[in-house]
């Protein structure tokens, strides 16, 4: 077999027989004003040796370092087994399963996967995964619009403590399509989305309200009465669930009186490393009743003629290898092997070691915030949080977060560009990977660099050699 | 040979036809149309009162490996659709002419009946297909 797959005269001949003259003909249809021409500031093509030389330096250059960072990836014990299985052949070569027959290991996975995510979101049924996180809100904004028969609007409240990179992401996806996302604020005193900020709302036609819980802060809504206030108006609710709190709180399946219609979240805690930010995937759970509006593709189990059971691909429709231009999702691929990681993942903690991991990290976080509280930093909301906070200073954050840098530490994620409004705020996150010396570290270096900011017009004096 | 009822009239994307006594027509697909999509697993139907040209598409209908636009073979405002078909699209093909109907139009014109085709032109369209 030849492994140049086209030569000069095969791409000629396949022109000629579908009668255009030039590689350009096929492109015809796209209007001169939506191509993008030659991609500039791409760099030329680099051996295998120089690329493997490349990102050798750049992995060396993270480091270890010790990371109190969440804000939406979040690191976790991974037993060493998930990744021992995942990377077996049969799951790793494997890209996607397409060929239903020839891949029913894969599509029993799923079809577990998908299983253990109704169960821990309380809902009724679940695709087998999306992009991330960030895509899966997107794709739910749209899916909201389709669903909800009641709202002829193409509105959905936005609360701003939804994760900024989600929210800009779905701004991308679906302002083209003609949809508002209006921006609901938070309470400045507790983090949280007050109910008297939707009250503005109240009797509009809104397709569906944005919850997440936690939010961005870390902070825990008031997700009952939320849930309520947007049934009650006729809006359809969108969960963004964090999937290892949902072990502990209540799953967006029963809050308020009838539940959350949609749930989605980002993936990767669940037995994802962080990878210096992906790959991860998104997962998205709903009420049965809305199934055929879901995107992506559901795996299903059924029998053949024979009786015995067997695993397919289903309610793949409105997807675009079937539906082309109309499809009404952008998702035709899954990220399958993030998902097997999750699979085995969960299967190995089971529900109770996916809630002591939820405990353990709510623990570590409150110590966390105890240790770093003092006269120049404080909490600065008074709601309570899962596994993430916000902390405040006078002090220029930025002089308290670079040396700890330098001790290959990562001190949590700066607020300043996102929220200016928060002033000088860090939002920290301890997971159960961290040890009570690993916090004190912590603690004791930021009780070092406030020292030095506080003392900076005494400086010590050099010693005289 | 599918069935082609005699008292209808039929489109050349498959739609049928009935014009009800009070002027309204009622549409679906035909059993030849049912037949080449192959078990139903979903129609979607539009909204009551949404207004259509004809020729637009205005429902769907996904079978196991084809999702299908439906167009509506006249012009005019929907009446009525067939809610049962969200629990039970096998409907469409089991009778596809009675219990498999789609939904009810009121027309703008009654003329634009008179243009779709007859029985006999019918059959031989599928034949010629």
């Amino acid at each position: 077999m030849p492994f140049v797959p086209h030569t000069e005269d095969d791409i000629r001949d396949m022109l000629k027989t579908i009668g255009v003259q030039d590689i350009e003909d096929l492109f015809d249809e796209i209007p001169q004003q939506l191509r993008c021409g030659t991609l500039e500031g791409i760099p030329q093509g680099m051996t295998e040796q120089d690329v493997s030389r490349l990102m050798h330096e750049r992995a060396s250059k993270d480091g270890q370092p010790l990371c109190f960072i969440g804000a939406g990836a979040y690191e976790h014990h991974i037993p060493a087994a998930v990744w021992e299985l995942v990377t077996r052949g049969e799951f790793y070569s494997a890209y996607t399963p397409y060929q239903a027959e020839a891949s029913q290991g894969t599509l029993q996975l799923v079809y577990e996967f998908q299983s253990m995510m109704t169960e821990l979101m309380a809902m009724d049924v679940s695709n087998a995964s999306l992009y991330d996180g960030a895509s899966a809100l997107a794709e739910a904004v749209l899916m909201a619009i389709r669903a909800n028969r009641k709202s002829k609007s193409r509105r959905i409240l936005m609360p701003t403590n939804v994760h900024p990179a989600y929210r800009a992401t779905t701004r991308t996806i679906v302002t083209n399509q003609g949809i508002e996302l209006v921006e609901v604020p938070f309470d400045n005193e507790g983090g949280h989305l007050n109910l008297d900020s939707l009250e503005a709302y109240s009797g509009e036609d809104i397709a569906a309200l944005v919850i997440a819980q936690p939010n961005f802060f870390g902070v825990l809504e008031d997700v009952d009465a939320l849930t309520d206030w947007a049934h009650a108006n006729g809006a359809m609710v969108i969960a963004v669930a964090n999937p290892v709190a949902a072990a502990l709180l209540k799953p967006p399946g029963q809050w308020g009186e009838t539940g959350a219609d949609i749930a989605i979240g980002e993936g990767q805690p669940l037995g994802v490393p962080l990878s210096s930010g992906g790959p991860y995937f998104g997962f998205m759970c709903a009420r049965q009743n809305f199934v055929r509006q879901m995107p992506g593709r559901i795996v299903g189990r059924t029998v053949d003629r024979d009786g015995r059971e067997g695993f397919t691909l289903t309610l793949q429709a409105r997807e675009q290898h079937i539906r082309r231009s109309r499809a009404t999702s952008n998702i035709c691929t899954n990220q399958g092997l993030l998902v097997t990681a999750a699979t085995i993942h969960m299967s190995l903690l089971g529900a109770e070691g996916l809630r002591r991991v939820a405990l353990a990290s709510h623990a570590n976080t409150r110590k966390l915030v105890d240790k770093l509280a003092n006269d120049h930093i404080r909490l600065r909301f008074n709601r309570p949080y899962f596994h993430e906070a916000v902390l405040t200073t006078e002090l220029s954050l930025d002089g308290l977060v670079r040396p700890l840098y330098a001790h290959n530490l990562q001190p949590g994620y700066m607020l300043n560009d996102d929220y200016p409004e928060l002033g000088e705020s860090l939002l920290v996150c301890a997971t159960e990977t961290k040890s009570d010396a690993d916090l004190d570290r912590f603690a004791d270096h930021m009780a070092r660099a406030i020292e030095k900011q506080t003392t900076a017009g005494h400086p010590v004096q050099p010693k005289m050699a | 040979m599918s069935e082609v009822p005699g008292d209808l009239r039929y489109s050349t994307s498959h739609e049928w036809v009935r014009v009800n006594e009070d002027g309204t027509v009622t549409t679906g697909i035909s059993d030849h149309a049912q037949e080449q999509l192959g078990d139903l697993v979903f129609v979607e139907l539009p909204e009551i009162d949404h207004e259509m040209e004809a020729e637009e598409a205005c429902a769907v209908v996904e079978s196991v490996k084809a999702a299908s636009d439906f167009y509506a073979p006249i012009a005019g405002t929907v009446v009525e659709v067939n809610e049962d078909l969200a629990g039970a699209p096998e409907a469409v093909n089991q009778d596809p002419y009675g219990a498999g109907w789609l939904m009810r139009i009121q027309p703008s014109s009654v003329d634009d009946v008179d243009r779709l085709m007859s029985p006999e032109e019918y059959r031989e369209f599928i034949e010629s297909e």
